[in-house]
């Protein structure tokens, strides 16, 4: 898929013009089409499991990795005042490796240059509570993706990616959550397919997980082959989601079937 | 130790009845699933949780497969006088865990 | 608006294909019961006579995703020393195993009402039983319908 990708982007870049975008004033949260039961799961403060992940993450924000190094509280201080209007930004553009990057990347590139520490593993319990305890802090915040003229590869390649027919199915993320959006496949609404609350839980995963575990299962479902864990590819893909979905509000860590 | 989030309400009325609502992050592996190898996954639950009111039994609940992963619990008590809460949580492999929280009547 | 002149075709093959792969069950269909719903009842509240009434089972109609469903159960009692609640025990009729949850409650309680979020493997009836300090016994019943996601993990 990689090897591939290179040549047909030209291609790729002209089917995309006949995708038909959601406009902004017809943008809905999967939130919305949940039943009421789904929907108080993740409006209750004591009653969402993804409170649990949260909960982690506070307590890593404010531990030291080892003695001589900051937590990440030691840089950042109070996250509800540093950490408000972060994720809904991201990805954004890492100048040190002059790339996209993504929330749980941004986590593991401070814990490399700033605190010495080993990268968490992406779909840790670790990472995912970090991102969480973060994304959380911009909840109700409207997506607000960054105007970075060095973004516009990254966009570029994601909007690509989403049109792209692939797997043996020949099905696109377009074909489902521009075009499809709103009906049904088998008992399921389709969503417009916005990833406004991640990390988020996941009933069907019984736990807390990342846009880009969602991104694979869709994948595995068009019977495509996944992306490795935060490939280019997912990262440019986050971004094009993220502006397609603005300025709908951020939700993590929401509630989802 | 397994991440708890317990909501007790800080005061209440002499005879007020309050609600408790308990969350715990636990896989709650039915023993019914098989694994990644084929083979049926061995029951992991937890299996009993009580709550104690100043060392006085007020609420037990047997669990069983169907209570869902990070198990969910609300139910309540009458506030009798200020004293501890406690909730222990047992189950399989020996699984046992005990919280504990403050309640202010006044 | 363009569109590939194939794509609707494409999309509704597809379509059919993921809506097939869909219908594999949540829990392993394999699993055989050691225990009757009926038998687990009766294990609950033996020879007694269960009347219908005084309980209320709420629980979602169509459940979206059976592992995790929310449900509240109250029973119509004053939780007083001479009338209250003793036990109050949930069952299913579909999943591997009878017992929902079982939970033991007196007048400390002050109310007779729990709330909890447990799995249903199918489209079934839930059974909610209470028994009252008088040695009687009531019950209600609700049925949801459990739909599958489309898209499951693979």
């Amino acid at each position: 898929m990689r090897g591939r990708s290179a040549p047909v982007l030209g291609l790729l870049l002209a089917w995309s013009a006949t995708a038909a975008e959601i406009p902004v004033s017809e943008r809905r949260s999967g939130f919305d089409a949940m039943s009421p039961d789904i929907q108080a799961m993740q409006q209750d403060e004591m009653a969402n499991p993804g409170l649990l992940w949260l909960q982690d993450g506070a307590d890593l924000w404010g531990k030291a990795p080892s003695p001589d190094r900051p937590a990440c509280a030691g840089c950042h201080g109070e996250a509800g005042a540093s950490m408000r209007g972060v994720a809904v930004r991201y990805p954004v553009y890492d100048a040190a490796t002059a790339a996209p990057i993504d929330l749980e990347g941004r986590i593991n590139a401070c814990r490399a240059r700033h605190q010495g520490a080993a990268p968490f593993p992406r779909e840790s319990r670790e990472l995912l509570g970090l991102t969480t305890y973060v994304a959380a802090q911009s909840r109700g915040l409207p997506i607000a993706p960054p105007d970075d003229p060095r973004l516009a590869s990254a966009r570029a390649v994601g909007k690509a990616l989403f049109t792209q027919r692939m797997g043996q199915l020949g099905l696109s993320c377009a074909a489902c959550h521009d075009d499809h959006a709103g009906r049904r496949l088998g008992a399921a609404l389709i969503p417009q397919g916005h990833p406004t609350g991640y990390p988020l839980y996941r009933l069907e995963w019984q736990g807390v997980g990342s846009v880009q575990r969602r991104l694979r299962n869709c994948m595995t479902g068009m019977r495509a082959e996944p992306f490795a864990n935060g490939a280019p590819e997912f990262v440019a893909l986050e971004r094009y989601l993220m502006d397609r979905a603005s300025p709908l509000p951020l939700e993590t860590p929401a509630v989802r079937p | 130790m397994a991440r708890t989030l317990i909501s007790v309400p800080k005061t209440a009325e002499a005879g007020e009845i309050v609600t408790i609502k308990t969350l715990i992050s636990h896989p709650m592996e039915t023993g019914f699933r098989p694994g990644a190898d084929g083979r049926i996954m061995a029951r992991d639950i937890i299996t009993d949780f009580t709550c104690l009111y100043d060392g006085e039994e007020v609420f037990r609940a047997e669990t069983f497969p169907a209570t869902a992963a990070n198990p969910y619990l609300t139910f309540t008590t009458r506030a009798t006088r200020t004293g501890t809460l406690s909730f222990i949580w047992r189950g399989d492999n020996g699984f046992e865990q005990t919280e504990t929280a403050t309640l202010t009547v006044t | 608006m363009p569109r590939l002149p194939n794509r609707r075709r494409v999309l509704a093959l597809g379509t059919g294909s993921l809506a097939t792969i869909a219908l594999r069950p949540v829990a392993a269909e394999a699993v055989t019961r050691t225990e009757t719903t009926a038998q687990a009842i009766r294990r609950f509240a033996g020879d007694a006579e269960i009347r219908p009434g005084r309980v209320h089972l709420d629980l979602p109609p169509l459940v979206e995703n059976g592992n995790a469903v929310t449900i509240t159960v109250t029973v119509d009692s004053p939780m007083s020393g001479e009338d209250h609640v003793r036990r109050i025990a949930v069952f299913n009729d579909k999943n591997p195993q009878a017992n929902v949850i079982t939970v033991h409650l007196g007048p400390r309680a002050g109310r007779a009402a729990i709330a909890t979020r447990i799995r249903l493997a199918d489209t079934q009836r839930i059974t909610a039983i209470a028994e009252t300090s008088d040695g009687r016994y009531w019950s209600t019943s609700a049925d949801a319908i459990v739909t599958l996601a489309a898209c499951l993990e693979g």
